[in-house]
Formats: structure tokens, sequence, C-alpha cells
């Protein structure tokens, strides 16, 4: 017993590295199989307002990038608004059955933390379970392009997994023929303004600078444009995978818009869970 | 170690972990080198410190970057794998007794020897980092050239932040 304690305390470098880097180790495993710890991710609320401090400075320093997408965006809108105002409404003699084009609902939340140089990116919102933020609603960027799906949900904050996260798959469509496939990041490709494209089948015919949207499976409306083709790669089987330049930049994400859809709960109930494409 | 040690310490670890949480957790080169600055911090601890203690001064530093971070466990790992690099290169390079330099920076050791040092503990807290954070040895290429260039980049960090607050000894 003695030799074993002289032996221990010899060597006690080693043995308490074993010891800690176990417990790392252990921490980082449970990490990546359930969801971010809820205690040490920032859904934490001291870390959360320690952001929300920080980020009062960040916002002023983007201002000039936010107002320019903004009007771009209000700009649009007034647009559309004319095209309305412009039927004459004494023609319409029907009355119109609102309730299922309303199916979706955007709340806009500000975006407190974000990253694009990790392996796997989250992103912290500043609206949560108050504003009837839920797990898993689909997420989408001011202008065109799409964010990710929500993670974690708490009182006043939730996190995303945006697509720039490897767990992260979302469906999508080419623009003219409606082929779809899935929208991945991360594989071989860091870049922050690129993802893939995989399992088009091959025997359309894709050119570069098709617009790719999304499909209107899993959350995401119909045909939200999200990025335009860049290069076809066929992968040897029936299928191709397709490199897309991203519209909307992750680096200046300043506003995001959560889709709350009206019908999401009795979709989930008849379908089956899928793993890959929420 | 008296209390002024003690208190430049702490100093330490506040001004450079929020360096790293606020500035350089933004910063990278085209996604392939990212500078960690923090692990200065444990690079010039003292020499009297205990084992026990280096432990778990750098399992909470590793701690308190993964919960700005997000990626819990990641961070704690690579410290814990630069402390024992540390230990371990120490205890070969120098007799613990003979040294009577409070703690190892730059001005004190000379270039050579903390050159090394912080090159061979770098690597460590970098390649535990990568991997992990990657979880898989199928990008093992990417990993390997982002630890490499990380490594480049920490390194000239800290070697720069050496000289600009550590010379005068030497000078």
């Amino acid at each position: 017993m003695r030799n074993l304690w002289i032996f221990l305390s010899r060597y006690n470098a080693f043995f308490f590295f074993i010891v800690f880097f176990t417990v790392g180790i252990i921490l980082t495993i449970r990490n990546n199989v359930y969801q971010r710890s809820v205690t040490f991710s920032s859904t934490n609320e001291v870390v959360g307002t320690a952001y929300k401090r920080l980020n009062v400075i960040k916002r002023y320093l983007n201002l000039v990038q936010v107002n320019d997408s903004l009007s771009a965006e209000n700009a649009a809108l007034k647009t559309q608004l004319l095209a309305i105002a412009s039927i004459d409404s004494t023609q319409i003699t029907k009355v119109k059955d609102t309730i299922n084009h309303q199916q979706y609902t955007l709340i806009a939340a500000k975006v407190f933390k974000n990253s694009v140089t990790l392996t796997n990116n989250i992103i912290t919102i500043n609206k949560g379970s108050k504003e009837g933020i839920l797990k898993d609603m689909a997420v989408i960027s001011p202008g065109k392009g799409v964010v990710g799906f929500v993670q974690n949900v708490s009182e006043n904050f939730a996190t995303i997994r945006p697509l720039l996260n490897q767990e992260t798959a979302i469906s999508v469509a080419l623009k003219k023929d409606n082929a779809f496939g899935s929208l991945v990041w991360g594989e071989n490709n860091f870049d922050y303004r690129k993802a893939q494209v995989k399992e088009i089948p091959n025997h359309y015919k894709v050119k570069v600078g098709d617009t790719i949207v999304t499909s209107g499976f899993g959350g995401f409306p119909k045909g939200i444009e999200v990025g335009k083709v860049t290069n076809t790669i066929s992968t040897g089987d029936s299928f191709m995978t397709l490199e897309v330049a991203l519209f909307n930049n992750f680096s200046t994400l300043q506003f995001v818009y959560v889709v709350k859809d009206k019908f999401a709960e009795e979709v989930k109930a008849l379908q089956p869970e899928v793993k890959n494409e929420q | 170690m008296n209390s002024r040690v003690i208190f430049v310490n702490i100093f330490r670890w506040l001004v450079l972990l929020f360096v790293q949480i606020f500035l350089l957790r933004n910063m990278a080169f085209y996604n392939l080198s990212t500078p960690f600055i923090y692990v200065l911090f444990i690079l010039v601890l003292p020499f009297q410190i205990p084992n026990l203690l280096l432990y778990i001064i750098a399992f909470v530093t590793g701690l308190t970057l993964d919960a700005f971070y997000d990626t819990l466990g990641v961070h704690t790992s690579a410290c814990i794998a630069l402390a024992f690099v540390r230990i371990l290169f120490i205890s070969v390079s120098l007799n613990r007794e003979a040294v009577d330099e409070p703690e190892p920076s730059l001005g004190n050791m000379g270039f050579r020897w903390f050159s090394l040092y912080a090159v061979l503990c770098i690597f460590a807290h970098h390649i535990v980092l990568f991997f992990l954070e990657a979880f898989k040895f199928t990008s093992l290429a990417y990993t390997l050239g982002r630890t490499l260039l990380s490594v480049v980049f920490t390194l000239f960090i800290v070697l720069l932040v050496e000289f600009i607050f550590h010379n005068r000894k030497s000078a």
C-alpha cells in the first residue's frame, strides 16, 4: 500500500493528467451525443447577458450594412404593397378563405452571438419561449437565404443550429424544375459562403448559375431563394452534388426571422420522424 | 507565493480571456488559422505551482473558454494536455531546485528555451483542440493543416506579447 502511494505521488503529474483529461473527454462526448448542455451554453443567462452588452457596440459598428439590407427589404415590401393596392377590389365578389394562406408567421429576432469559424457553429438570438419560439422551428434571414433550425429554447433566449453546422441538413430544390436534394455544409469545405446540395438525380440538366430554393418540406416555406450553383460534381452513382454560393452572408448576420408554421404540430404527428431532414 | 504573484496572475487571466473571447474569437485567416492567445496564461504560471493546482487552474480556464465558445469539454481537454506537456518539459529541461527565476517567461528564460517550450505546449494544446472539435479522422489532412497554421499564428502572438511585456530583465 505504501509503495503504491509512493509510486502514485512520484508520477502524480501523469495521473492527474489522466484524471482531468478523462473528465474533459467525457464532457466533450456527452456534449456531442446529446444536445448542447444548457448550463454552459450561451442559453445560460449570465453568458447571454454578457453578449447582450457587447452586442450594443457591435450593432452600432454594423449599422451601415443593416440599414442597407433593411431598406432593400422595405423597397421589396413596398413594391408588393403597390401591386396589391393597384388591384381593383370592387371586382372581387367571392369571400376569400384566408385561413389556409396564413400558414407561416414570422418572428423577428436579433442575433446576439454568432460564429462562422468553427466546425459546428451556433447562433444565439434574443427571443425565447416567451415569444412562442419552439424547438425545431425554421429560421430564415432577412432578404434572401436560409439560416437553420432552433435548437434549444430558454425563457428569453434561443440557440439556432445554422446551416454552418455539420448536423444541419435543409431540403432544397432547383427553382426551374423542382428536383430536390438536401443542402449541407462542412464536408471538406469550411467556407461560410459556400454549401453543397446532395442527392440531385443525375438526369436533371443543371447549369452554373441556376438558382436553388427551399423545397417546402421540413419547416421552411417553399421558394425561399438560397443560393446559386457554382459547380456540379458527379459522384459516380446516380446522384450528383452541386456546389452552391449562398445568397446570405452568415458573418454579418444581425437579424433573423423565426418561421412559425401553423401546421407543424399536425404534420409532425402525422409523419414518422425522419432523422436527417427535420 | 505571495499575494502580489496571485494578483498579477488573476489580472493576466482576466485580460487574456477578455481579449480571446471578445476579440480573437472573431478572427481567422480563411478559417484555417485561428489564434488562441489565452494559453499564454498557463505558460507563464510560476514554477513553484503544485501540479494539482496547475491542473485545476487549467481546467477552470478551459471550462470558461468552453462556456463562451459553446464547445463544452474541448478547450478543457486541450488545456489539460497543455498543462501536462508543460510539467513534462520543465522537469526534463530544468532542475527545479536550481531555478531561481519566479516564472518561465521569455525575459527570464531566454529566447531559445522559451520558444521551444512555447512551441511544444501550444502544439499539444492545438492538436487536442482541433481533433476534438472535428471528432473524426476522415478530414485528417485538413485538421492537421489547421493545427499547424494555428500553432504558427498563436506562437507569433505569444512571442510578440512576451517581447513587449517581459523583456526588461534581459535588456
